[in-house]
């Protein structure tokens, strides 16, 4: 067992999936040499060489457009966007040529292509850099979308979806990089498309995926002193939706509160929100509530600790479905 | 500082003198029919294979033919007419090798025919009955693409998996490969094209840009897609450029045999203005007499790119009438083959759909598509309960 970073969970991820199989390349935007803006990719060039590990160009719609095409060939590209808010120019490749292409060609050409993308906010950084933007891609048929919330998570999810093959979008919530846990290589990992729940409790369930996983568990603490004990269930997988762990704590509660940082309108939240009123209709004790950030564009980094869901904001919502 | 110091006046560059394609067109067989010398460039294959062209050309012309009658008589909701370009289809497609791979747009009806795809299967995608026929992988040819100018960087990254396979620049002829990117005059205005042009040239991917000035995209002329001949915009990107007379077999061929034999070296990429003109409509549901005028269609109709080749043909004794009269008895079973293909084409079904949107179907996708199977059976049952009691 040894103590690891989220950060270096997805390095040690990468590596072993490198290792395992020549056709893995990453590509993306200071990957090579400098490991990565967030040194995500560090040391990877020096041990596989540069054909495997790419600095692109500047050009995020050239990086998922030439993966199309090392796709067809039989590679397994893993491309580096290297904030959230830079994804936009890549964002035709990804929903038109990515998406769509085993369902266009009736299944005769796979995209076993990995998209990674640190989202979020928390580390006071300047406009683009903080992007929730993982509704846009959950939208799209043709994609998986999966959000990892741990160390532990981050190295076997990142192995994972590189195994798989259709195309995946792995959000890495980059707030949490520092994080550290103990990483037991030995042990079986939990599947990709599975939500988990990471906290019993029988009062409420929060549902929450990505960096508010550990909000919610800090949230949970908080309320056990004040004699409310909440479950806690980390989503994990974006698109598909594992919802049978949340159909049976809700079953179990009766209260639903669902929390992310990208914004409410149209947000993950909307359809979790439906999804288990359909299901869980006669469980339910209160409407589900949503956490999120709000219907405004990420704010100036000053003021992002009031804009993003806290412990707080968190509870509030608690105290508001226990009332109903 | 004069005038001068900022270059030549682009007027002097780009002006109605382009209206031919300019002194720097490459050209080795006149619109007269008449073959030419170029100091850079010679067609270096036998009489047999202007013969295979002639038969190529009218059968690609053939399909688009047939297809526009296709869609005319509503079996087609469109059709994507390629009149004009066949000689820089077949010139090009024809430079290939088998273990080169294309990248077309939506109007490659003449390359898709040099690479053996069966042109029934071009009208899956205009019928509505799938999206495109053919199995990209194992017939080096794409699916069309729609979206403008999106296949040149798939091109580009194929191109740089080649490399990685170890297959440019062995010396082995069976061996060494490369990939062609064919786009329009209005994809050159497209951010991915210009990146492609950028990531092929860094890394010396093995890519020939073949691009059909047509002229038009749509109803924009190529003024509001450039101030300067595309070709020379490859410079910029730090590869070479070529213009080629885009209605001449002969010189479409040998100039992209020359530039794919250069990917294929490790030389890196090329860019090649095929200089032609779509002689028909963008599409079926598009009207050119709204926007162009009729003189310049009848220019270009002296260039036409099949009428040359047979006029070589005939001159120099080459063919006779019994050869023209044997093409078009074959062009005549093709177009039978399409008319009665097409509409023997099976629609897909509804729950079709769901099975290939991913390579391991996600358990909701499988709800759905039990949820609307259900669905759709219960009209069976409500009409087989109709007709119980109607009985």
């Amino acid at each position: 067992m040894t103590a690891i970073t989220l950060g270096k969970g997805v390095n040690m991820g990468l590596r072993a999936a490198m290792e395992r199989d020549p056709k893995v390349i990453v590509m993306g935007e200071d990957v090579g040499k400098l490991g990565g803006v967030f040194r995500i990719t560090d040391g990877l060039q020096k041990d596989f060489g540069e054909d495997r590990v790419i600095d692109t160009p500047l050009s995020e719609s050239g990086i998922l457009g030439t993966a199309v095409g090392l796709a067809m060939r039989g590679y397994r590209p893993v491309c580096e966007i290297q904030f959230d808010g830079f994804v936009y120019p890549a964002y035709d490749q990804i929903v038109s040529q990515v998406a769509k292409f085993h369902f266009r060609s009736r299944g005769l050409v796979k995209m076993p292509i990995v998209i990674r993308i640190p989202f979020g906010g928390g580390i006071g950084a300047v406009e683009h850099h903080s992007e929730s933007p993982e509704a846009y891609f959950s939208h799209t048929a043709g994609l998986k979308v999966v959000a990892c919330s741990n160390p532990v998570d981050a190295y076997w999810m990142i192995q994972q979806a590189i195994e798989a093959d259709d195309p995946i979008v792995f959000f890495e919530p980059k707030r949490r990089y520092w994080e550290k846990a103990e990483l037991d290589e030995s042990a079986a990992p939990t599947g990709l498309f599975t939500s988990r729940v990471v906290k019993e409790g029988s009062d409420l369930t929060v549902l929450a995926y990505g960096p508010m996983v550990k909000t919610a568990l800090e949230a949970a603490i908080a309320a056990q002193e004040e004699g409310k004990s909440l479950e806690v269930i980390d989503l994990r997988t974006l698109s598909p939706l594992d919802l049978e762990p949340v159909f049976t704590s809700v079953r179990k509660t009766g209260r639903l509160v669902v929390v992310h940082e990208a914004p409410l309108s149209l947000g993950l939240g909307s359809e979790l929100s439906a999804r288990i009123s359909e299901v869980c209709f006669y469980s339910l004790e209160a409407p589900v509530l949503r956490v999120t950030g709000f219907d405004t564009p990420y704010p100036p980094s000053r003021i992002e600790e009031e804009y993003l869901p806290d412990l707080d904001r968190v509870l509030d919502a608690v105290d508001r479905s226990l009332a109903y | 500082m004069t005038d001068a110091a900022f270059g030549p006046d682009l007027g002097e560059v780009f002006g109605p003198h382009q209206r031919d394609g300019g002194p720097e067109l490459i050209q080795l067989l006149t619109p007269e029919g008449e073959r030419v010398e170029h100091p850079d460039f010679a067609f270096d294959l036998d009489d047999e294979h202007i013969l295979g062209f002639y038969r190529d050309l009218v059968m690609t012309r053939r399909i688009d033919t047939e297809a526009t009658a296709l869609q005319r008589q509503g079996e087609l909701g469109i059709w994507a007419s390629l009149l004009g370009q066949e000689a820089a289809q077949v010139g090009s497609g024809r430079a290939m090798r088998e273990q080169d791979f294309a990248f077309p747009t939506y109007r490659e009806h003449g390359v898709a025919w040099c690479r053996g795809i069966d042109p029934l299967h071009l009208l899956g995608l205009f019928r509505g009955v799938d999206q495109g026929g053919w199995d990209p992988i194992a017939d080096g040819f794409s699916l069309y693409t729609i979206v403008i100018g999106a296949q040149t960087l798939h091109a580009t990254g194929y191109a740089m998996g080649m490399q990685r396979d170890g297959v440019v620049g062995t010396g082995d002829p069976e061996r060494d490969a490369a990939v062609i990117a064919y786009f329009g005059d209005g994809a050159t205005s497209q951010g991915d094209v210009n990146e492609a042009f950028i990531w092929a040239s860094v890394f010396n991917a093995p890519v020939v840009f073949f691009c059909q000035n047509n002229q038009w995209a749509i109803s924009e002329p190529i003024e509001r897609q450039t101030r300067i001949p595309l070709y020379q915009r490859a410079l910029g990107f730090g590869f070479p450029g070529l213009r080629v007379d885009g209605n001449d077999v002969l010189a479409v061929h040998a100039v992209t045999q020359a530039a794919l034999q250069r990917a294929r070296e490790g030389s890196g990429p090329t860019f090649v203005e095929a200089y032609t003109y779509r002689m028909g409509a963008h599409t079926t549901s598009d009207d050119p007499t709204k926007y162009r005028v009729t003189e310049e269609l009848e220019h270009w109709k002296l260039k036409d790119p099949i009428e040359r080749v047979k006029a070589y043909l005939s001159r120099s004794g080459v063919a006779d009438e019994d050869y023209y009269a044997d093409v078009e008895r074959e062009a005549e079973e093709l177009a039978a083959h399409l008319r009665k293909g097409c509409l023997e084409l099976p629609d897909p079904s509804p729950l079709d759909i769901f099975d290939q949107v991913y390579e391991e179907i996600t358990p909701e996708l499988e709800a759905q598509r039990g949820q609307f199977a259900e669905y759709l059976s219960s009209f069976d049952e409500a009409h087989a309960s109709e007709a119980g009691a109607r009985s």
